[in-house]
């Protein structure tokens, strides 16, 4: 018998593959499908700090526009006695995932301030969520903010959090500072209970046609989990947290990888978005194969053991390894085809 | 434990009929509006009335409708009210009389407003109410805002007791908007006051088919007499009746009425009659005048109808000797106004014959009503020979009836603090002068009053505050005269307005300057600083620009400006103050979020940082003058009266200085330099291909194209702009494009639709927005010039082509439209078409205001003297007002043809052809014809025969007129529905345009059939359940009528053919066109996208169905709108009205939302199977 079973954020999952922040659940009955297609945990949609902030600046700018301006048009809304600003629809999203599914459900705050992710994790705990993920989605453009404000921000924000709520804490990163390893280290000693490499930077493209920039959100392609799985490879054994891997993961040897660098579970978004919920049964069923195939018997025995630290090369995650790596005729061979 | 609150007259009314009422039935109108409003928010929030339901509000389609829908609903036993003011009153007399003839109790809720003659006036006074003394109601007087609530339920109270339905009345914004401190009615006040065994033998008499009666029968000359007679001891009971009501509820609450108040000496000889708001000034000057010794008294009547003599001769002193009656309605041609008449007889049957008594006439649309005139009303009855039949408050140089005052009288205590505030609308002034007196209200034992007057601008709006704070309730019902605080909150006012002439000596002046402490003194004009000198006044200075800025506020200055306030008036201890504000702010944003809060309390924190005093010097430094508001070449009536009237000086104007039938020059707008953008567009010539997209949508017509002869430019100012032609028909011509800097509002859409981006740096367009004040002058200066550069020939314009179109005048500029309006481009757009033969019959609502209302008109003339010609007769009737038009021009043409036949003697045969045969279909053709005309007046100018004679008169109606119907989705889909209907199936040829906003904009955006499904409006402030009703569907039923719906931000080249077509099409027109607007809680700069998406979306359709097309064979529906490509939400998700809902009840949104995608892809497929039918009639099956 496999035992796929691990523990993340204090949670025993029946197996790995976790449902990553995606539109798919945004609906109750697609998280019902993601649960039954064998999904172990849902991390929910986001919630957008910023969103939150701009419909309630733009509610209050245009229900005010024009007012008290002309005898006859002093205002030209009724005031409703009440707003569902804020969280409530999340919250109440949360509540009633809660109640539809049996499988943990993990809520998803996207932002970059401290003030707002105290107010809203504290009301995502009431609401009932196992556990928190939070984005720390900043894309600093100020030339005059050094490394180390920017580095002390993201500690400000895991250990105000961390203060606020009692669940456990995932904190997603970007892998854009100058040591990731030791920025990991220090929000592990922060307190967060999970790190998730990584959350990936919306990049704009450009509109040839109206010559705008155009929101363009891209879905990751395979290559993408080469670097989850490096920096969970590096990071393995070295922190306290447990470690999600995300980006580029789209079948069952990608997962059986990041499981054998470290992964604690392994976040599907791309691939399910691309080839249906279903899809999460077969990428199950191929790890279940592969395990079986080379006589696996459980996530256990697989995790971290081709970490940095536990690989036959330790160096082969670093420098040396990408000079062989770029000089090397494969390389050639695969930048010329 | 009843509470003190700060609310208005409307809401004190609405709070009481709404909880002793069970159906509702509303229709905006101004100044009454907001009582329907809040009625529909309460019940749309589930508020319970006294007996524990909701009551059923109902939005009618006119005040007719909603008097009809109440009479109903008293005949089949409910409980029911409406509100309503001037020509909705008017709607609801034949109602009235009716209700009354049954003897039905009820209360109609009346904000008096002006009946409009030869102006419409949306302000107060008793001509409304006075035209309702023959329906039977008895009519009930309020004078101030507590009163209003009070009598409200006195009169629902009484009602039911007498059997007699009641109009309670308080004056129109002097009453229903003014803010007040007054002790609210509990709902156990309200219950004691309803006599339920009255309320139910109401209900016995319903009409039930369980207890059959008929009523409402048709009566013959034997009965009908007897039985309207038989009320009498109904009528002859009430007025002991209305008075024991009073008495209960004095016993109850503690406030005495009585149907006729006295106040003054007990032994007084002059007193003055009076009901109304005016009646509290002249209660103040009565005490202040009795204070010296003076014999004086005033007479309050509250119970107008039924009048009771007998009331009335006890409540008068046996002292009197005189008695001036004041009247705020004017009766012209009768023997005296109609309160004077009925204190006369009163009077007389009451055996007091001895009393002298006059009346006169004041206050008529709000005019300021003071203890000065009060004082000079008792003066005159202290004259040998009273001046009878006068007026008060004005200067009648023609009639010689006015009074003489003296302005400098005032009777205001010094325990009164007095502040005047002057903003713009969109600083927010108002609103946190609001908040002011309810701070001062709810955290003092102080009293507070706020009144607040507004120009006629939609844009750029002025805004004066009036605040008074005082120990005692407040009863000056004037605009402050003598401040002891005046707020200047916009830099610009200072060359604009003189706002110090107000202060009192060692008063205290704020003024909002973006110059700093050490800067300010210098730049300020001449007269202020000589005046600040004067008056040894306190001068306190803040840049509140930047600090809204630095906060987030925005333009929005209120919370600093009123923390100013209280930091220097003291009124509440500092730290108090400070912390009433931050309370009064979290009640305010609270709901809509933390972030508004916090942007709110930082701008308190850094208010008090930069407030400075500034210490004013003992000499007066500046050379700055104020500028005449008219250029000297604005003509003479224009500068003399327009301009004073511009000053915000039009009470000083003489009543000679008018026109006695309200007609006023057109082209007026123009000298109004408002200088409100603080951006304007520019102009890139190097990369414009000259599309002629920003003219057109420029809602101001501020950006104007030319093209000319090069020689034109011999004397340009060294910075005007122009460049090659690139059209091949003006080959070698130059082509300019120039903006008029001090009439643009900067609201940058022409930089949003213009289709070019700059290669080198794509934020860059062909017109882009700078900085206004550094091109003030030199693009003044350009402009002055521009305008100069003769108009190309029109015959020389290809009309179906925008970048040669625009090239037309427009004769539509510079209106007061809202900043980026939705409607006007369209008007601009029909000027510049056919304004040069146009008449517009424009229904009231936005389009009648900032097309007519005082002091100018952006309606205009081209040098040869023509223009569109406009006049707006009411809200209901527009379209058969403008049917009016075609059938007088109709005949008028009709006659002239068959003169100029009669004339062929004097005319030969090639003019009479000429002009009988003319087909003037185009410019060409237009010019030709008026050549003729030219000529026949010119062989006609000395005939003497009366046919020639006649024939001169009416040559003119030669030359083909174009109608136009404008107005409103108000006006076409309700309340001018009905006319509508009729003058499209007349045949005739007229042009209706429907500017459809979905809302009634003027009124402040309640719904209207147009409005479609999910959207909040007032009156839908749940979300409107049902669906758009189609007109155009409705109006193509008809066969013959020509039929467009049209958005100009979708598809500018359809539209301008849905123009083109329907002014050609031989028969009744009608463009319905989708008009982005303010009320829809937009980015009024990106309108034209909203419209954009409306129409991809499927949410509006672009269609012409044209009747001629069928006589070719072919389907007259030409479907223009592509199958949609974007969902209906994407649409909904850009407007706050639909955006609201998601917030404020999301589960119903989802429910909306998904009914209106349904809605929208029904409609579609609907049309286009309408378009796609093949034809098979023949031609002669369509009527004409």
């Amino acid at each position: 018998m496999l035992d796929l079973t691990t523990r993340y954020l204090g949670l025993q999952l029946r197996t790995p593959l976790v449902a990553s922040a995606s539109p798919l659940s945004q609906e109750i009955s697609s998280i019902r499908q993601l649960e039954d297609a064998g999904a172990s945990a849902v991390v929910l949609y986001s919630l957008f700090e910023e969103q939150l902030k701009q419909e309630s600046l733009e509610l209050d700018f245009y229900l005010s526009a024009g007012t008290e301006s002309f005898a006859e048009s002093l205002s030209y809304f009724p005031e409703a006695s009440e707003y569902h600003l804020g969280p409530d629809d999340y919250l109440e999203h949360i509540r009633k995932a809660k109640a539809a599914v049996q499988i943990p459900i993990v809520a998803s705050l996207n932002g970059s301030s401290v003030g707002g992710w105290i107010q809203y994790a504290t009301q995502i705990e009431e609401a009932g969520a196992d556990a928190l993920e939070c984005n720390i989605y900043w894309v600093v453009t100020d030339p005059n903010l050094s490394s180390a404000e920017v580095e002390q921000h993201y500690l400000d924000i895991v250990q105000a959090v961390k203060t606020a709520v009692h669940i456990p804490v995932a904190i997603k990163l970007s892998p854009f500072f100058s040591n990731f390893a030791n920025m990991a280290q220090r929000i592990d000693a922060a307190g967060a209970d999970a790190l998730v490499l990584f959350n990936r930077f919306y990049q704009p493209d450009v509109d040839l046609e109206t010559l705008s920039i155009a929101p363009h959100v891209l879905l990751s392609t395979p290559q993408a989990m080469r670097l989850p799985l490096t920096w969970i490879g590096v990071l393995h054994g070295r922190v306290k947290a447990a470690l999600a891997a995300t980006g580029g993961i789209h079948g069952a040897e990608d997962v059986i990888k990041l499981l054998m660098v470290g992964s604690d579970v392994t976040m599907l978004c791309s691939t399910l978005l691309r080839n249906g919920i279903n899809h999460l049964r077969s990428i199950e069923q191929g790890v279940r194969q592969w395990m079986e195939a080379h006589e696996y018997e459980s996530v256990q025995q697989m995790r971290g053991s081709m970490s940095q630290q536990r690989c036959p090369d330790p160096s082969a995650f670093e420098r040396a390894q990408y000079m062989k790596a770029v000089k090397g005729p494969q390389y050639i061979a695969t930048a010329t085809r | 434990m009843r509470k003190f609150k700060t609310m208005d007259g409307n809401e004190a009314v609405a709070s009481v009929a709404y909880r002793v009422n069970e159906v509702i039935a509303i229709y905006p109108i101004t100044p009454s509006s907001n009582m329907g409003e809040w009625a529909d928010q309460w019940a749309s929030e589930g508020k319970l009335n006294i007996w524990g339901t909701v009551p059923q509000v109902t939005e009618m389609q006119s005040e007719g409708g909603a008097a009809g829908a109440i009479h109903g609903a008293l005949q089949t036993g409910a409980l029911a009210t409406t509100f309503t003011a001037s020509q909705g009153l008017l709607l609801m007399i034949p109602n009235m009389n009716k209700i009354a003839g049954e003897l039905t109790p009820t209360a109609f809720h009346v904000s008096a407003r002006t009946i409009a003659t030869h102006a419409l006036s949306i302000f107060g006074d008793h001509s409304d109410v006075m035209f309702c003394r023959t329906t039977g109601y008895a009519l009930l007087s309020s004078n101030s805002v507590q009163e209003a609530m009070d009598l409200a339920l006195i009169a629902h109270s009484a009602s039911l007791e007498t059997r007699i339905p009641f109009l309670h009345f308080f004056d129109g914004f002097r009453t229903s908007h003014e803010v007040n401190k007054i002790e609210v009615l509990d709902d156990d006040d309200l219950r004691a006051m309803i006599n339920m065994d009255r309320v139910f033998e109401h209900r016995q008499r319903a009409l039930s088919p369980d207890h059959p009666v008929l009523r409402g029968t048709a009566q013959n000359p034997d009965v009908f007499f007897q039985m309207r007679e038989t009320i009498n001891p109904i009528y002859d009971a009430a007025p002991e009746i209305v008075q024991a009501t009073m008495d209960k509820f004095a016993k109850l609450v503690g406030r005495s009425y009585h149907l006729f108040d006295y106040v003054g000496a007990p032994d007084a000889e002059r007193v003055i009659v009076m009901m109304g708001s005016g009646a509290e000034a002249a209660h103040e000057t009565v005490e202040a005048l009795t204070a010296r010794g003076e014999k004086i008294g005033l007479l309050k009547v509250r119970l107008y109808r039924p009048f009771s003599v007998k009331h009335f001769a006890a409540a008068l002193p046996a002292s009197v000797k005189k008695i001036a009656v004041l009247d705020r309605c004017k009766e012209a041609g009768a023997a005296g106004e109609p309160l004077y008449l009925d204190i006369v007889n009163a009077l007389h049957e009451s055996k007091r014959r001895s009393i002298e008594v006059i009346g006169g006439r004041y206050g008529l649309s709000s005019k300021e009503f003071t203890p000065a005139m009060v004082k000079a009303v008792y003066d005159n009855l202290n004259a040998p020979a009273p001046k009878n039949h006068f007026t008060v408050g004005i200067n009648d140089d023609l009639g010689h009836t006015s009074l003489t005052y003296d302005p400098s009288f005032s009777t205001e205590p010094d325990s009164v603090v007095r502040a005047q505030f002057y903003g713009l609308g969109a600083d927010g002034t108002v609103g946190a002068n609001k908040n002011s007196i309810k701070i001062i209200g709810e955290n003092t034992p102080n009293y507070g009053q706020g009144y607040f007057v507004y120009d006629s601008k939609k844009s750029g709006a002025v805004t004066t505050s009036h605040l008074r704070f005082g120990p005692n309730p407040i009863r000056s019902t004037y605009l402050v005269s003598k401040a002891n605080f005046v707020a200047c909150h916009q830099w610009i006012f200072l060359e604009r307005y003189d706002m110090l002439s107000a202060l009192v000596d060692g008063g205290t002046f704020l003024l909002n300057s973006p110059f700093g402490a050490d800067e300010t003194w210098d730049k300020l004009p001449r007269t202020v600083q000589k005046q600040l000198i004067a008056k040894k006044a306190r001068l306190f200075v803040i840049d509140a620009y930047t600090v809204a800025r630095d906060t987030g506020m925005g333009s929005r200055m209120n919370t600093i400006l009123q923390v100013c306030f209280f930091a220097i008036s003291k009124i509440l201890p500092g730290d108090e103050a400070i912390e009433a504000i931050r309370k009064s702010i979290r009640d305010t944003y609270g709901r809509k979020g933390e972030d508004v809060v916090a942007k709110n309390m930082q701008a308190v924190d850094e208010t008090l940082a930069h407030l400075h005093e500034v210490k004013v010097p003992a000499t007066v430094t500046s050379t700055l003058e104020i500028a005449e508001p008219f250029p000297t070449t604005a003509p003479n009536f224009d500068r003399n009266v327009l301009g004073i009237i511009y000053e915000n000086r039009g009470d000083e104007l003489p009543v000679s200085a008018f026109p006695n039938d309200g007609t006023f020059p057109t082209g007026t707008a123009k000298w109004e330099k408002r200088n409100l953008a603080l951006e304007i567009p520019v102009w890139d010539t190097k990369i414009c291909i000259q599309c002629g997209k920003c003219a057109m949508v420029c809602p101001h017509s501020v950006i104007r194209i030319k093209v000319f002869d090069s020689k034109e430019l011999a004397s340009a100012p060294p910075t005007f702009k122009s460049t090659d032609a690139r059209d091949k028909e003006f080959a070698g011509m130059k082509l300019s494009i120039q903006v008029a800097p001090e009439d643009c509002t900067g609201c940058a859409i022409c930089v949003d639709i213009c289709p070019v981006k700059n290669k080198q740096e794509t934020r860059l367009r062909a017109i882009n927005m700078e900085p206004q004040p550094p091109l003030r002058i030199p693009e003044r200066d350009n402009w002055n010039f521009f305008l100069k550069i003769p108009e190309l020939d029109r015959r020389n314009i290809k009309v179906g082509n925008i970048r040669q179109q625009q090239i037309q005048e427009p004769l539509f500029e510079f209106s007061g439209a809202c900043s980026g309006c939705g409607e006007t481009p369209y008007l601009k757009l029909m000027s510049q078409l056919f304004g040069d033969r146009a008449l517009v019959a424009n229904a009231t609502g936005c389009s009648s205001i900032y097309g007519g209302n005082l002091p100018t008109t952006p309606w205009t003339k081209n040098s040869d003297g023509r223009g569109p010609v406009w006049s707006n007769s009411l809200f209901e009737d527009n379209a058969e007002f403008g049917l009016g038009f075609r059938l007088s021009i109709d005949k008028q043409t009709e006659f002239a043809r068959e003169l100029v036949k009669r004339c062929n003697g004097q005319l030969g045969d090639e003019l009479i052809n000429g002009l009988l045969n003319s087909p003037q279909k185009d410019e060409a053709d237009i010019y030709d014809q008026r050549q003729r005309v030219a000529q026949l007046k010119d062989k006609l100018k000395n005939a003497t025969s009366p046919e020639a004679k006649q024939l001169l008169q009416l040559a003119d109606m030669l030359v083909k007129k174009s109608v136009w119907i404008v107005g409103g989705d108000g006006w076409a889909y309700d309340i001018g529905y009905g006319g509508l209907d009729h003058v499209i199936a007349s045949g005739k040829n007229v042009n209706l345009l429907v500017l459809d906003t979905e809302v009634y904009s003027n009124t402040g955006g309640q719904q209207s059939k147009a409005t479609p499904r999910a959207a909040v409006a007032k009156f839908a402030a749940g979300g409107k359940p049902g669906g758009k009703k189609d007109l155009g569907m409705m109006a193509m039923a008809y066969g013959n009528v020509y039929v467009a719906s049209v958005a100009m931000g979708a598809k500018d080249e359809h539209t301008l053919k849905a123009f083109l077509e329907a002014e050609a099409y031989d028969g009744p027109s009608i463009i319905i066109a989708y008009a982005h607007c303010i009320a829809h809680g937009i980015d009024m700069t990106t309108g034209m996208q909203d419209q954009k998406a409306a129409v991809d979306s499927g949410e509006w359709l672009l269609y012409r169905y044209n009747p001629d097309r069928v006589a070719a064979g072919e389907n007259p529906l030409a479907l223009d709108s592509r199958t949609p490509t974007r969902k209906v939400q994407d649409f909904m998700q850009m407007e706050t009205r639909f955006k609201m809902l998601t917030k404020s009840n999301p589960e119903h949104a989802k429910i909306l939302w998904a009914e209106a995608q349904h809605d929208a892809e029904a409609r579609f497929k609907f049309y286009e199977y309408l378009a796609s039918r093949k034809l098979t009639n023949k031609p002669e099956l369509v009527v004409k």
